[in-house]
């Protein structure tokens, strides 16, 4: 295997962009920040990959446009996944191990605020049986909470301490766009939303867009004193329909248990409602020493389709400073943790 | 003035879908208002059947029938709802484990607040009043008094189905608001005064109409606004014949690229007042604009290109644009 490393990473989040959804607006300042970064131009890049949906755009193949933010001419070697960046990231990082390149940027993008998000996203369920009901994703959460709490496995103060943590840690993020902590009491007094979560147990919607650089061996080290060598990489999916057990989260627990967890210090976790923190702290057992999420998480800010890479691209930093020796970083979608990616940083290889 | 121009815009499809033997095997018991399960090698029935065994993979075979009653074991409330979900009201999602089954079934639950469900709490299928075999046949779950049966009833394969589902239609539309970039705003703004817009690429030069946010052969973002001729050449072109949903002109007519003079893209537009058949490429071209008074921030401010009457282009000026 090569050894391949993060060396670059830009954000921008927000509660509402003022802009076309292709975001081409929102890209080339976060690519310019990448060839900072890294030194490098367009011509330095092997391989870019984008993760998008035209669901969320509202319109046609809006992966195509945002390549003028790119530039193709001379032409480029590009692919989009319709899913997360981290999932962009990881095909990159198969494509280096290729041989075929030595770097890569990976970016994702997307304008939530353009529709209704929680609606938007039940075109991503069962077509069958799931999406003629049109169930929201604050409604299929609300029923994997509830499922937890029944089973004793967690409880509303528990969900409580994770939103507490999570905004007071954002603070510190200048992207975050929920941020202030207060105390479990306060965030246990304010009204039930969708019971049994209070809005602050769900992510904000947010729009945004992120972009992450990989590259191997040298290439990386010429970039970072101390790249974030990915050591690890897994995906796994659970069956789509909500008959299975919502407490546990199998796909994730297999993502753990195919990396070496050993030493993690960090954990960037992607949880866009609380209670989902705590089944992906069990699943892939992560003891009371491990750092959980210090850039506030998803809780603080969601950009579809960034919010996953944002977590990889957060651990990197730390990385990167030195504030971390080895970092564990996740990313999810589909409804209550169906799918899920899990990916080890660390400073020295 | 806010910095971009939005319009809503609804994006709706109706998704023809073939349903497979098991899942029409589901759905022609719900038109029959039956509810059919699988029975995994594992020994759980499970609502709706998946269509292979989670375990072996196999094909699933093994259907039973279980009770329209049974015991909900997750619940959520759903205080604003959206748009056709089973109630326009608040109301709960559940999920129900019914009489029979080993895991529960997604559906809505008909109860005015969250003070009246419970996790444990007994429920009955509310069919609709038409059924077509479709998961909406369940209209919702509904309270019941009666009690989970024990001992539990012996599970039996389903009658055989007469006139089994094939297929469902699934509408599906979305809202949007949809915003055009800055640079298209002022585009669309240049339009309302009657002046066609581009921007100029600050590296390479060359001039997009209409403008966009980064120089797609370069990605320098562009700035520099440039307003262009209301004449061009015809680089390529279409006749359509075939009529479609929502055409507005009677075929046959063209549909051409149009490289406005100065402008280093071509843009599409109708050419009129001349036969389709006289059309070619090379033809020069000009704006022919609705009157004054109809005028919006749209390219519909434009109602066709016309010929000018001048000599054709030579294919050297336009042969990079094709």
């Amino acid at each position: 295997m090569r050894d391949v490393a993060v060396v670059g990473f830009a954000q921008r989040q927000m509660p509402e962009f003022d802009g076309s959804p292709t975001c081409v607006e929102l890209l080339v300042p976060l690519f310019e920040e990448c060839y900072e970064q890294t030194g490098w131009t367009r011509h330095d890049v092997g391989f870019w990959c984008s993760g998008s949906s035209d669901y969320l755009a509202g319109r046609s193949f809006s992966f195509v446009q945002a390549v003028d933010a790119i530039g193709v001419i001379p032409p480029v070697n590009e692919s989009h996944v319709e899913m997360d960046l981290a999932w962009a990231m990881y095909e990159a990082w198969v494509k280096i191990q290729t041989g075929e390149v030595d770097t890569a940027l990976v970016y994702a993008f997307g304008k939530s605020s353009a529709g209704v998000l929680r609606r938007t996203l039940a075109l991503q369920l069962e077509p069958y049986t799931m999406t003629p009901l049109w169930p929201d994703t604050v409604s299929l959460a609300g029923l994997q909470a509830r499922a937890g709490m029944d089973a004793g496995l967690w409880d509303e103060r528990a969900m409580a301490e994770v939103v507490d943590r999570s905004l007071r840690d954002a603070e510190a993020n200048e992207y975050a766009v929920r941020k202030g902590g207060s105390s479990v009491e306060e965030l246990l007094a304010r009204p039930m939303y969708a019971d049994p979560l209070r809005k602050h147990d769900c992510a904000p919607v947010t729009d945004g867009a992120a972009a992450l650089v990989l590259a191997a061996g040298d290439k990386a080290r010429e970039v970072r004193e101390r790249p974030a060598w990915l050591t690890g990489a897994s995906t796994y999916v659970d069956a789509m329909t909500m008959s299975r057990d919502l407490t546990v989260s199998e796909s994730a627990r297999r993502c753990a248990a195919a990396l070496d967890l050993g030493g993690v210090d960090t954990a960037e976790l992607h949880a866009p409602f609380s209670h989902q923190e705590l089944v992906l702290r069990r699943e892939a057992g992560l003891g009371e020493d491990v750092r959980i999420n210090p850039s506030g998480g998803a809780l603080a800010s969601n950009p579809m389709f960034s919010a996953g890479g944002i977590r990889v691209g957060e651990a990197a930093r730390r990385i990167w400073a030195g504030e971390s020796d080895k970092a564990l970083a996740h990313a999810t979608s589909g409804p209550a943790l169906q799918q899920n990616f899990m990916c080890t940083l660390e400073g020295t290889i | 003035m806010s910095r971009t121009l939005s319009a809503p815009v609804t994006v709706a499809f109706d998704y023809t879908r073939s349903t497979g033997p098991v899942l029409g095997r589901f759905l022609t018991g719900l038109r029959d208002g039956v509810v059919v399960a699988g029975r995994t090698s594992d020994g759980q029935v499970v609502v709706p059947p998946p269509e292979y065994d989670p375990v072996t993979h196999a094909a699933l075979e093994d259907f039973v029938e279980v009770s329209s009653e049974g015991t909900v074991t997750s619940w959520t409330w759903v205080p604003e709802p959206v748009k056709h979900q089973p109630f326009d009201r608040p109301f709960a999602f559940a999920l129900v484990t019914l009489d029979g089954a080993t895991r529960p079934l997604l559906h809505a639950l008909d109860v005015a607040s969250p003070d009246e469900v419970s996790t444990g709490m007994r429920v009955r299928i509310r069919w609709a009043e038409e059924r077509v075999g479709a998961i909406t046949d369940i209209a919702c779950f509904e309270p019941s008094d009666s009690p989970a049966p024990d001992p539990a009833a012996p599970l039996v394969a389903p009658a055989g189905a007469v006139d089994p589902v094939t297929g469902i239609v699934v509408p599906v539309s979305l809202d949007y608001t949809y915003a055009a970039s800055p640079e298209e705003s002022a585009f669309y703004r240049g339009l309302a005064e009657g002046r066609i817009l581009g921007q100029r690429c600050p590296t390479c030069g060359k001039v997009y109409v209409p403008p966009r946010a980064a120089c797609p052969s370069d990605g320098t973002p562009t700035a520099e606004e440039v307003e262009l001729s209301q004449t061009g050449t015809v680089t390529t072109f279409c006749i359509v014949n075939v009529p479609f949903l929502g055409q507005r002109i009677t075929p046959p007519y063209v549909s051409a690229y149009v490289l406005l003079d100065g402008a280093d893209i071509a843009f599409l537009h109708l050419i009129l007042d001349c036969p389709a058949d006289e059309v070619r490429m090379g033809m020069r071209v000009k704006a022919v604009w609705k009157p004054r008074e109809e005028w919006g921030t749209t390219i519909e401010n434009i109602s066709h290109f016309a010929p000018t009457g001048d000599p054709d282009a030579d294919f050297d000026t336009y042969k990079h644009h094709l």
